[in-house]
């Protein structure tokens, strides 16, 4: 508020003043949310629509906003979007708000599936945005044989030495062994951690690089043939290169969920719920999948896109019944120490 | 002064102290910290040969593009100055250039030449000098690289300067006097403008060992420093006290490389005037 009024000082006018405590009192929204990961006219069409402000603070990663979240008591935001295991932690420290269903009528158009997520089934403090699956990401007219499994990225053959990625965001780095293991994705037992981290150590001397954001293009240059990715951002390489395949290995996969939460701390409840809605209505759904390539669990939304886009990326079209089969990525709550830990050893071995 | 004293307490001095009190505790099981039990387990955690070859490590990279910036710099800084007075300008403006882009997008630059179907392997492969793409990307070469080539432009001008400074009357009187101009450069030039190499030296090490775009970017994130595992401690793992620990341990190690480079430039000067 303070520091609002300074550029009215500076301007000085009367006007400049007034609007701007009229600006500071018409409601307002604070979103936190990744960079891109809504549509572009959503401010405006959501002012049109209630007539409410939207502010869009960006965070790269959800350790950043959890850390922001946790050191301000969730203060200073109204819907915060999280990964599921992140929305479970800020759950478990109570420090998110009941999601009221009778006020988001939109919730009709969700499938009944994005209700019986494991991390809060009947979405009481959680709503899904989007969700997919973790896999193989490949070059079809470079690779000698098509993958199977996940070891074929953990154990590559000659060919594939120093022509692969991986994922080294935590989670997703260990559930590749875990999976190709058998194990929970979800496990924080030392023994499993010390077996897992023996293979991740020795598949990082067979990686191109560890790659979290430009493993598509790395496929579309040549650079590598096989990489550890996400179905949404497989697609971007495809998109560029119909070659580029995505494929579940025979062991599994994980289900992730991104979602939104309403910190208990939000100054404006009823608001916050309308931005849920206005999220829920078919219109953003198509926008994802189409901008952002990855599957809504919105039946609405993804009955209007276009069905060639179903054919072009396949991913797209895993159905949600499919997607609940896979072990959902949870909180591990005191686990994740021990699991941090082993990550680092990772990440540091040589 | 009191305002001076003021920026150094609340931007230095009081972060340097949370971070010190954070050493001795553990992280909640949410990130935070743990307020109950005092520990030293952050700093027999630091000590385990894994975290302890990785500072290790930092240092000789760090060293080694130390060295090969000084081996660069000190002849570009040399020429620079023997150039004809007008051009000096001009060639200390294109020396400083690159400088004025971000650091990311120089690194960028570097993976697009450097990368296994990049500029200098394709062109290596265009005239037949190689039949497989050279290694050059993701490595501790790309991550030398990367580090001599940000941080030539301070040496360059540290040097640049000292030898701006010295009187060309030594160099002559030794000519003078028979020595040659090998030794002329290695008995009164060098020892002279010891303190901008130092100046020059102690730069790049320091920046480089804290250094956390370089090896994530050029080394493909397979090869930690220890900025990257400081960073992935506070932002990844959450695991603020052993990030503490980690950054202690840089700080006291950069102190020492500071009070070296001092009492190194502190002999210069007393060689100096003797």
């Amino acid at each position: 508020m303070k520091f609002k009024h300074i550029p009215a000082f500076i301007a000085g006018s009367a006007f400049a003043l007034m609007a701007s405590i009229s600006a500071a009192q018409a409601e307002k929204l604070v979103i936190a949310t990744w960079d891109g990961y809504t549509p572009k006219d959503m401010v405006e069409k959501f002012k049109a629509a209630t007539g409410i402000d939207l502010e869009l603070t960006m965070h790269a990663t959800n350790e950043e906003i959890m850390g922001k979240v946790t050191a301000s008591g969730g203060e200073g935001y109204d819907i915060i979007f999280v990964s599921s295991p992140f929305a479970e932690a800020l759950k478990k420290l109570d420090m998110l708000a009941p999601i009221d269903h009778a006020k988001i009528p939109n919730f009709a158009n969700l499938y009944p599936e994005a209700s019986q997520l494991k991390h809060d089934p009947g979405n009481t403090y959680s709503v899904p945005y989007t969700w997919g699956t973790t896999g193989l990401c490949y070059r079809s007219d470079l690779v000698k044989a098509e993958p199977t499994s996940w070891n074929d990225l953990l154990k590559p053959s000659d060919e594939l030495k120093g022509k692969i990625t991986m994922l080294a965001t935590d989670r997703w780095l260990m559930a590749a062994a875990f999976l190709a293991d058998g194990l929970s994705v979800n496990t924080a037992d030392q023994a499993n951690l010390d077996k897992v981290r023996d293979q991740l150590v020795a598949t990082k001397k067979d990686l191109l690089a560890y790659d979290d954001t430009t493993f598509y293009s790395k496929l579309v240059s040549g650079e590598a043939t096989l990489v550890h990715a996400w179905d949404g951002w497989c697609n971007y390489g495809t998109a560029e290169n119909a070659k580029i395949k995505y494929m579940i290995p025979k062991e599994g996969s994980d289900l992730w969920v991104d979602t939104l939460v309403i910190p208990k701390a939000a100054k404006n409840l009823d608001a916050a719920h309308k931005f849920i809605d206005f999220i829920f209505n078919a219109e953003n759904g198509k926008w994802v999948v189409e901008n952002i390539m990855y599957k809504v669990p919105n039946k609405a939304a993804m009955d209007s896109v276009d069905k060639a886009m179903l054919t072009s990326y396949p991913n797209i079209a895993i159905p949600p019944a499919d997607l609940l089969k896979y072990e959902q990525l949870r909180d591990l709550g005191d686990g994740m120490k021990a699991f941090s830990k082993t990550v680092s050893e990772i990440m540091a071995a040589k | 002064m009191a305002p001076g004293l003021l920026w150094l307490t609340v931007l230095m001095i009081v972060p340097c102290l949370l971070i010190f009190v954070l050493i001795f505790f553990e992280r909640g099981t949410y990130g935070g910290i743990d307020w109950s039990v005092a520990t030293l387990g952050n700093f027999t955690r630091a000590f385990d040969p894994l975290y302890l070859s990785i500072l290790l490590d930092s240092a000789r990279i760090a060293l080694t593009a130390t060295i090969i910036a000084l081996l660069i710099d000190y002849p570009a800084a040399y020429a620079i100055m023997k150039a004809p007075e007008r051009w000096q300008t001009s060639l200390l403006f294109l020396a400083i250039l690159p400088f004025w882009t971000n650091y990311l997008i120089r690194t960028y630059a570097w993976i697009v030449l450097l990368n296994p179907v990049g500029v200098i392997n394709n062109v290596l492969t265009y005239v037949g000098a190689i039949s497989q793409p050279l290694p050059l990307l993701y490595n501790e070469f790309a991550v030398i690289l990367g580090l001599v080539y940000n941080y030539t432009p301070f040496v360059i001008l540290a040097i640049y300067s000292a030898l701006q400074r010295l009187d060309p009357s030594y160099a002559e009187a030794s000519r003078d006097l028979g020595a040659t101009a090998v030794t002329t450069f290695f008995k009164i030039t060098l020892p002279l403008t010891a303190a901008g190499v130092s100046a020059g030296a102690v730069f790049v090490f320091v920046l480089s060992i804290g250094n956390f775009i370089t090896p994530d970017l050029l080394g493909g994130g397979k090869m930690q420093m220890i900025g990257n595992l400081i960073y992935d401690q506070f932002l990844t793992a959450r695991d603020w006290p052993f990030g503490a620990t980690l950054s202690g341990l840089l700080i006291a190690l950069m102190m020492i490389a500071l009070l070296m480079q001092a009492v190194a430039s502190g002999r210069a000067r007393g060689d100096h005037h003797a």
